[in-house]
């Protein structure tokens, strides 16, 4: 179970002044469970998410991991632990292939038909992908697509999802929300995933919303998506008034 | 004649394990360890200079020649001379490349000049690799000169490497191109400690239809210090790309200067070149698989460099 206890990620504005990326959240996921966190851009969720792989340190506040305190350890060190996560921008690597990256996140050489299953799960056409290269030939939606196929191959206790959908195609997208359904339906692993898109909190078992780094709401799915829908819904009511 | 020491080098700079297939002319401590020549490739000895001629038929295909040079011993230092005739339609692998293994305290120093006569629409691969090792306090020292003549349609592929234990290089590559030739360069280069390396390169496109695309990938470590410079020299309807990719550690100082000229209004020259530390999103994608900052590095730099 991964357990956050007042978190909170302050830093310094240009003007001098302190910002609150983060403010004072608390948090659980139980094992196997399914969370997407939303709202609106420039929220903090993605600092909350990167809060938990390790990459930036928290100001104040603790991780717990399976009760294991986790707030000061290495991105190495929580990665050891079952902590995974995929970028919302992936960086490119130069002369490394798409399998070679598979391999490394899997831990040892993969078969040629496993690396396949990953990428079509993303919805690649496998063969076409395997001996690429990561840099800057593949597209934006193309390498987001096999950060995702790493981060299922890496399989983590826990695997976070920074903006699965961000620049991905529409036929894509179909097949990974299929893919997060299974992995959902097998209920191994937990799962944070931040997203925008209603059909992945259709998915999921819980809703957190975070705004102006601070959670507004957090319950079961089927409380929380009503009211996010009617907000949007009101924001389009607005926009017909204004007319 | 040929110990198991020695194909340990010969492993590293040819990728042989044993007597290779094909024509092949061994060279250790400045004499013939080795020759052998076939129907279509045939080797000699220069009379007036140290090096050898290989003369390869017209029409000869998928041969392979191989001709590395092994230092065993400390205070040896060599110029040797080698000539490539390739003759029309050939198209076929050439391996050379250069080991010191110099455990005295005296320089060891091999300087090839290699020169390459490349017939009408023939193809050659050629790969030279250097390798350093030994613990003396000998440097080691490896300067080559490859001199490139492509005739109409002739096409080569040059790739040189040199990842390791090489303290000093000069390298000095020109290729003349005719009519529709075509020139693939791929450098790649791991400099670390205190080693030199220089590689300046001159490619003139005289031909119309002729094309080059040079790849120069480089890794500078610890107090290292890279030169790179690259010339395309369009004097025809031609096209040229040179792209110089750096990585810069620990105190290394790199230096990237390509140049592009063109004398005709239809060449089509293009540079790109970046020196840069490794990205930090890279690091951290890999230790999100596991790995420490160090096993990290080491798989970014063995892609880089592949």
């Amino acid at each position: 179970m991964l357990e956050i206890k007042d978190l909170s990620f302050r830093v310094d504005g240009d003007a001098g002044q302190e910002l609150e990326i983060i403010d004072n959240v608390s948090l659980k996921v139980e094992d196997g469970e399914f969370v997407v966190v939303t709202g609106p851009n420039g929220g903090g969720k993605s600092t909350l998410a990167r809060l938990v792989m390790g990459i930036e340190q928290p100001t104040d506040g603790t991780i717990l991991w399976n009760g294991q305190d986790i707030t000061h350890l290495s991105v190495t060190e929580r990665a050891r632990l079952g902590v995974g996560y995929a970028f919302q921008q992936p960086p490119r690597f130069k002369g490394l292939t798409v399998r070679k990256l598979l391999s490394l996140a899997y831990g040892s050489a993969l078969p040629e038909d496993a690396c396949c299953q990953y990428l079509t799960d993303v919805g690649l056409c496998s063969k076409d992908y395997l001996n690429r290269e990561l840099d800057s030939s593949l597209s934006g939606g193309e390498v987001k697509r096999i950060e995702i196929a790493t981060l299922m191959a890496r399989n983590p206790a826990l695997a976070i999802f920074d903006e699965p959908e961000a620049g991905i195609d529409l036929w894509s997208f179909a097949m990974l929300v299929d893919t997060f359904q299974k992995l959902h339906e097998k209920g191994e692993n937990s799962m944070m995933i931040i997203s925008h898109q209603e059909r992945i909190m259709m998915l999921a078992d819980r809703i957190v919303v975070i705004d102006h780094g601070r959670i507004r709401s957090d319950g079961p799915r089927n409380e929380i998506l009503p009211t996010l829908l009617g907000e949007f819904a009101c924001e389009c009511d607005f926009k017909g008034a204004a007319k | 004649m040929i110990s198991k020491m020695d194909f340990e080098l010969l492993e590293q700079i040819a990728g042989l394990h044993e007597i290779p297939a094909g024509a092949y002319n061994i060279r250790k401590n400045s004499e013939g360890a080795g020759r052998h020549s076939t129907e279509h490739i045939v080797i000699t000895t220069k009379e007036d200079k140290p090096g050898i001629d290989v003369y390869i038929k017209p029409g000869t295909k998928n041969e392979s020649v191989h001709i590395p040079v092994i230092i065993t011993e400390a205070g040896i230092t060599e110029t040797v001379y080698n000539d490539f005739h390739i003759g029309e339609d050939a198209d076929v692998l050439i391996v050379a490349g250069c080991g010191i293994h110099n455990a005295g305290d005296d320089k060891s120093e091999h300087d090839g000049i290699h020169r390459f006569f490349i017939g009408k629409n023939a193809h050659v691969k050629y790969v030279e690799k250097h390798y350093g090792e030994g613990d003396g306090r000998g440097e080691r020292i490896m300067n080559p000169t490859t001199i490139l003549e492509l005739e109409e349609n002739a096409v080569c592929e040059l790739e040189t490497v040199q990842i390791k234990g090489v303290d000093s290089t000069i390298r000095n590559t020109t290729a003349n191109l005719a009519q529709g030739a075509k020139i693939i360069v791929t450098e790649r280069l791991m400099t670390h400690g205190n080693q030199l390396a220089r590689s300046d390169m001159e490619v003139n496109l005289n031909g119309e239809g002729s094309s080059a695309q040079i790849v120069s990938r480089s890794v500078g470590r610890d107090q290292s210090q890279q030169i790179f410079n690259p010339r395309a020299v369009g004097n025809s309807a031609c096209a040229a790309h040179i792209q110089c990719d750096s990585i810069i550690m620990d105190q290394a100082k790199i230096r990237s200067i390509p140049e592009i000229a063109a004398n005709h209004a239809q060449a089509q020259i293009v540079h790109e070149a970046a020196i840069g530390r490794i990205n930090n999103d890279q690091l951290v994608k890999l230790m999100s698989f596991g790995m420490d900052e160090q096993e990290a590095e080491e798989v970014i730099i063995q892609g880089f460099l592949r």
